[in-house]
This record gives C-alpha cells, sequence and structure tokens, in this order.
C-alpha cells in the first residue's frame, strides 16, 4: 500500500512531490531525463497573456546555500501554452498545476478562465508573489485586501480549485493567508522567493541587472517553516509547501511543519533527478519514523 | 546528458591560477562533442549551492577521460582547485551544443581565436578540424606572460600566435592586433572568449562566416530555467530568445546579439 498518495482540491497524487513554477519550466527538459508521471504533480511557469522575455541577464547570482534570480516570467504566453507546452504534457499521467501571472487584474482573469479549462490543469496556482516584475507580481500579494479582491474574480471564472501562491515578503503573512482564505482560495501555496540583492566587488554595482531578486534555496527554509508553521494554524485550507527542499527529509519537516504536499524549486538545478530521489527515499525515511502514511504528519509539529 | 561522479585523474596549475583537470569514468566521455561543457558540483552539500559550467577542453574516448581546464577565481573554482587525484566531481553533462565542424571543408583555413579563459575549448576543436583536413591558425590572447598556456600544444596542430595585453609575452596587444599586423587569411573564425573580444571579432570580420561560443551566469544548465537566455539579432519583437545552456553555447556569427 502506498505510504505516499495524497488528495488535495483537484490534486489526486500518487505522492506529495512537485517541482516549484520557474524551476521545471514546462516539463520538457526534465522529461528527457526521467518520466515525469512518477511526480506527484508539475508546477508549470509561470504564464501571462502575452509572450514576455523578461529581465536583462545577469538573472541569477549565488549566495551562501542559495541563489538570487530575476527572471522576469519570461513565458512563450497563454496561447502558446495552451496549444503546445500543455499538449505536450498531455503524454504524461501527472495532473498539472498551472501559475498564473499577470500585470492587471484582467490578464489574471484572462489566463486563468482559458488555462483552467485545458485537460489536464487540475488547479491553479496564483503567482500575487513575484518580486522580479514592475507590475502586478507581488504587488497585489503585499496587500490582503487587494490579494482577496483578485482570488475572488479569478474564483469566479476557474474551471479548478485555486492556490493562492503567498509572498514571504509581507509583515504579517497570517494575515495574508486568512484574507485569501476567506475569499474563497482553495489552499495555499507558500513561499515564494524573499528579496535579496548582491553586489559585485570590483564594478561595485548589484549582481543582477535588474538590481534585486528572488532569494531561494536551502537559505530560506527556515523561514518557510516558520511561515507553513503559522499559517496552517490559522486557515484550514491545505498548503504547499516550498522553500529549499532538497531531500526527504526536508519533505518531513514541511509536513510536520503543517503542509500537505511539498513543491521542490532551486534543488532541481543542482540535481536534476532530485525529485525522483525524494520520491524513491521517503518510504524509508517514514519507515524509520514509524509513520504508516505521509499524511500523519501534517502539522505534526504543532497538533 | 546524465548525472555522474567522474574520478580525478589529475589536477595541475599551468598558469597563475589556471587548472588543468583530468576526469574519467562516465559514459558521457563517449558522447561529447568539441565545445560543449559539463556543469560541475565542486563540493558536497549546499555552499557553493549550484554547479560551475566549464567547458570540455579534450576528449580521450579511448581512455575515457576528459580534461578541463579552468581559472580558480571566485569561491566554486576556488574549491575545486584544491581536489585532488583519487577525489570524485559530481559531473552534469555534456551540456549545449558545441562547434559544429561542418562550416569549414577539408583543405580549408580556420583561425581559431581564444581569449584567456575561453582558450580551452579551441583545443578539442583544433584537434577534430585537423583530423577533418581543415588547416588551422590559432591565436590566442592572454593578460599577460603568467597567464599563458597551452601554446606548445597547439603549436604542435598548426600555426600558433600569442598575444598579451600588457606585452610581457608574444605579440603585444590585442588578437585582432595580431591578426591584422600578421596579415592571417582564413575562410572560417572560431572563437570563445570575453564579451568584448567576441565583438570586436564580429565587428572587424563582418564578410566571414563563423562560431562563437558565449557565456553568461546559469542556473539549470539544461534549459529550465531561464537564466541564460541572450536576444536574437534583427528581431524587431525583442521577444525571441536563445538559451545559452542548450542552444548553445555556440552561436553562429550574427545569430544572437552579443
Ligand atoms: C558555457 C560556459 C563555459 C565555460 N567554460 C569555462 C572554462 O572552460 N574555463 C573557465 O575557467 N571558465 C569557464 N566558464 C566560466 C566559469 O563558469 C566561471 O568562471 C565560474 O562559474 C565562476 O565560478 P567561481 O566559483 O569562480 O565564482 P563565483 O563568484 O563563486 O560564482 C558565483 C556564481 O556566478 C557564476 N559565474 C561567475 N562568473 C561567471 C562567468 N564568467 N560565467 C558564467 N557564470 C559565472 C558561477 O557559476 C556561480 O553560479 C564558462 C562559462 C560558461 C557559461
Ligand atoms: C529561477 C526561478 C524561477 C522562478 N519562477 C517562478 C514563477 O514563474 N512563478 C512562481 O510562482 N514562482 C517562481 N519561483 C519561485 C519558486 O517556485 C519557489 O517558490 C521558490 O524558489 C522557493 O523554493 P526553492 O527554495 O525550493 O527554490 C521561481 C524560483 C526560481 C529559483
Ligand atoms: S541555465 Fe537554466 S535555462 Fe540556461
Amino acid at each position: 500500500m502506498s505510504k505516499l498518495n495524497m488528495e488535495l482540491p483537484g490534486l489526486s497524487m500518487k505522492n506529495p512531490i512537485m517541482p516549484a513554477s520557474g524551476c521545471f519550466g514546462f516539463g520538457q527538459e526534465y522529461g528527457k531525463l526521467y518520466d515525469l508521471s512518477k511526480l506527484g504533480a508539475i508546477a508549470i511557469k509561470a504564464t501571462t497573456v502575452e509572450t514576455r522575455f523578461g529581465n536583462p541577464t545577469p538573472r541569477v547570482a549565488e549566495t551562501s546555500s542559495g541563489m538570487l534570480n530575476a527572471i522576469g516570467l519570461q513565458n512563450p504566453g497563454l496561447e502558446h501554452v495552451l496549444g503546445n507546452e500543455l499538449v505536450w504534457l498531455e503524454n504524461y499521467d501527472v495532473p498539472i498545476i498551472a501559475n498564473v501571472a499577470g500585470s492587471k487584474i484582467e490578464d489574471y482573469i484572462e489566463v486563468a478562465e482559458k488555462i483552467s479549462k485545458a485537460q489536464n490543469v487540475h488547479a491553479l496556482e496564483l503567482n500575487i508573489s513575484c518580486p522580479n516584475v514592475k507590475e502586478g507580481g507581488i504587488a497585489f500579494g503585499t496587500n490582503p485586501e487587494v490579494a482577496s479582491e483578485l482570488t475572488k474574480l479569478v474564483k469566479e471564472v476557474s474551471d479548478v480549485p485555486v492556490y493562492v501562491k503567498l509572498s514571504p515578503n509581507v509583515t504579517d503573512i497570517v494575515e495574508m493567508a486568512v484574507a485569501v482564505e476567506k475569499a474563497g482560495a482553495d489552499g495555499l501555496s507558500m513561499i515564494n522567493t524573499l528579496l535579496g540583492m548582491r553586489i559585485d566587488l570590483k564594478k561595485r554595482k548589484p549582481i543582477l541587472a535588474n538590481g534585486f531578486g528572488g532569494l531561494s534555496g536551502p537559505a530560506v527554509k527556515p523561514v518557510a517553516i516558520r511561515m507553513v508553521h503559522q499559517v496552517s494554524q490559522a486557515v484550514s485550507i491545505p498548503i504547499i509547501g516550498m522553500g529549499g527542499v532538497s531531500t526527504a527529509e526536508d519533505v518531513v519537516e514541511f509536513f510536520l511543519a503543517g503542509a500537505s504536499a511539498v513543491a521542490v524549486g532551486t534543488a532541481n538545478f543542482v540535481d536534476p533527478f532530485v525529485c525522483p530521489n525524494i520520491i524513491d527515499k521517503l518510504p524509508s525515511v517514514l519507515d524509520e519514523l514509524e509513520v504508516t502514511h505521509i499524511s500523519e504528519l501534517i502539522g505534526g509539529s504543532w497538533k | 546528458m546524465i548525472v555522474a561522479n567522474m574520478e580525478i585523474i589529475s589536477q595541475r596549475k599551468i598558469a597563475s591560477d589556471v587548472y588543468e583537470l583530468v576526469l574519467k569514468g562516465a559514459e558521457l566521455v563517449n558522447y561529447a562533442t568539441q565545445g560543449q561543457f559539463l556543469h560541475l558540483k565542486v563540493s558536497e552539500g549546499t555552499d557553493p549551492l549550484l554547479r560551475r559550467p566549464i567547458s570540455i577542453a579534450k576528449i580521450d574516448k579511448e581512455k575515457g577521460e576528459l580534461t578541463v581546464i579552468y581559472r580558480a577565481e571566485g569561491k566554486g573554482t576556488s574549491m575545486l582547485a584544491l581536489k585532488q587525484a583519487g577525489e570524485e566531481v559530481s559531473v552534469l553533462g555534456p551540456l549545449g551544443n558545441g562547434f559544429s565542424l561542418n562550416g569549414t571543408k577539408r583543405g580549408e583555413v580556420a583561425v581559431l581565436i581564444g581569449g584567456g579563459i575561453g582558450v580551452p575549448p579551441l583545443y578539442e576543436l583544433s584537434l577534430q578540424l585537423v583530423s577533418a583536413g581543415v588547416k588551422v591558425i590559432h591565436v590566442l590572447g592572454f593578460a599577460g606572460s603568467d597567464d599563458v598556456f597551452y601554446e606548445e600544444k597547439f603549436t604542435k596542430l598548426g600555426e600558433t600566435y600569442v598575444a598579451t595585453m600588457d606585452g610581457t609575452y608574444g605579440e603585444a596587444g590585442t588578437v585582432i592586433d595580431v591578426i591584422d599586423k600578421k596579415g592571417l587569411s582564413f575562410d572560417t573564425i572560431y572563437s570563445c572568449g570575453p564579451t568584448p573580444m567576441l565583438k570586436a571579432i564580429e565587428k572587424s570580420f563582418p564578410e566571414k562566416k563563423g562560431f562563437l561560443s558565449l557565456e553568461e551566469r546559469m542556473g539549470c544548465g539544461i534549459g529550465a530555467c531561464f537564466a541564460c537566455v541572450c536576444h536574437v539579432k534583427n528581431d524587431p519583437t525583442r521577444n525571441a530568445y536563445k538559451k545559452i545552456c542548450t542552444d548553445g553555447p555556440v552561436f553562429a556569427i550574427g545569430e544572437v546579439e552579443l
């Protein structure tokens, strides 16, 4: 019997492990390396109405046990994603979570409405937390009223459950979580990246062309764990936890904090096989902890 | 493309802060080609976190060995330089599209222009061009005499000119200065080095066909993260792009914006 299967709104998953949005493209690169059907779900790269090139390079900079990125939501645009990337993903038996982004409310609504009708899109992830674009993104994710309003409007047009992706760049993440839950969110995913900067000593300028960027990787894990721990006690909708996950033990830690699934981002760059490796390793880690099913761990640190 | 641990056969310093590392023991050696790169994890653990892209300098299929040459500069490459024979390095590769050999016909002349730490991938390229019957000329630019490496090895394959910016070795000046001064004539250009050098090549020889190997900071190295994109030339939409890690690192001259 599986120790790992998980049922969340819209998502019937073989296991609770998925690549995080923006760290897996639309799956094609990793599909050359292993069978994507092995994954619990796939969160695809943020999709906007229009084609976007994104920010100038350098777009990434390394930090101690982490990295900064300022990609700027580069993507081929809604029509292309619907007609190509999502069609290709139909080759696999895996639910897709479509990450929805935009500059204006109308953009979010248009992407949400159309992409939620794609056959293999089982949930939306409302990206109100991208720190790397001038308009939209994080502007929607730092004000609870604006975030609720957007959640409501997207819920109205979406054919599938909506997870709201929260930004850690707020004073009170619980307030944000409670607000979007009230507005009808079916789940939360957290955390997006933390705003950061690195400066080149010789050039005396930020390394990233964009100046600042989003911090991810093992360095942010304690922040993410703390936030999941706080939020999971304040809401009754499930949480997809992320931030620095690179091992099966990290997954257990997120579950104990209160997550019901886990996304793996930056670690895919270090080891492209990290997701299947974690999935293979999890059962034995659960055995060691004398856990018969992973769901027993949810919120185990505060229950 | 695979992830594998490769054993260090040897590591030696060949110029100021420049190391030659020979790796063995992965099937990827069998299908690596000139101009491709490896994404190396310099240590276990999470700091430094990211892999380092390093070009393949020599492929020895018989021995199952790959050689890379790198400058120990920042945190990651300095840690790599401390590794010794017998230790292992995690390698993701071979990555990218390398130098195509089709650009130059038997009997034609290719000039291989390298700048500093852009010189290494030209070595395997030169070996391949020579065995394809192409005449090679090498023009290698370095900062100063302490930075020069592989001059003898290149000389064995064809005419070789070394230029140093400070004039402490070979010809003083840039690689372009040397080409002009020596009046070199050639059919094709192959180059790898700092972006200003590549731009100068593009500008100086607008009528020549050729191939340039580009650098950019990378995340995944396999085309998934969009860290390493560049604009395509003559694209009014400004939305077209190429990924240096998978579409490159080698591009035809004039294909992408430098
Ligand atoms: C396709 C390709 C092939 C390369 N081949 C070689 C080679 O054969 N020999 C060689 O010496 N160097 C090569 N480089 C450059 C080499 O990758 C960097 O010098 C190296 O990553 C710097 O790491 P560090 O630990 O010294 O510096 P750090 O400052 O610790 O690096 C921090 C981060 O920035 C990145 N970074 C810093 N400088 C560069 C750069 N110039 N290019 C790309 N990423 C950078 C690092 O990869 C790392 O992610 C190549 C780069 C690319 C893209
Ligand atoms: C290169 C890169 C691109 C990202 N792009 C997106 C994106 O398009 N949409 C989004 O919601 N999050 C994006 N993220 C955030 C990740 O999905 C994730 O929330 C964050 O990186 C924390 O997880 P990690 O530490 O495992 O990477 C991106 C992160 C990185 C590193
Ligand atoms: S390094 Fe990730 S797309 Fe090129």
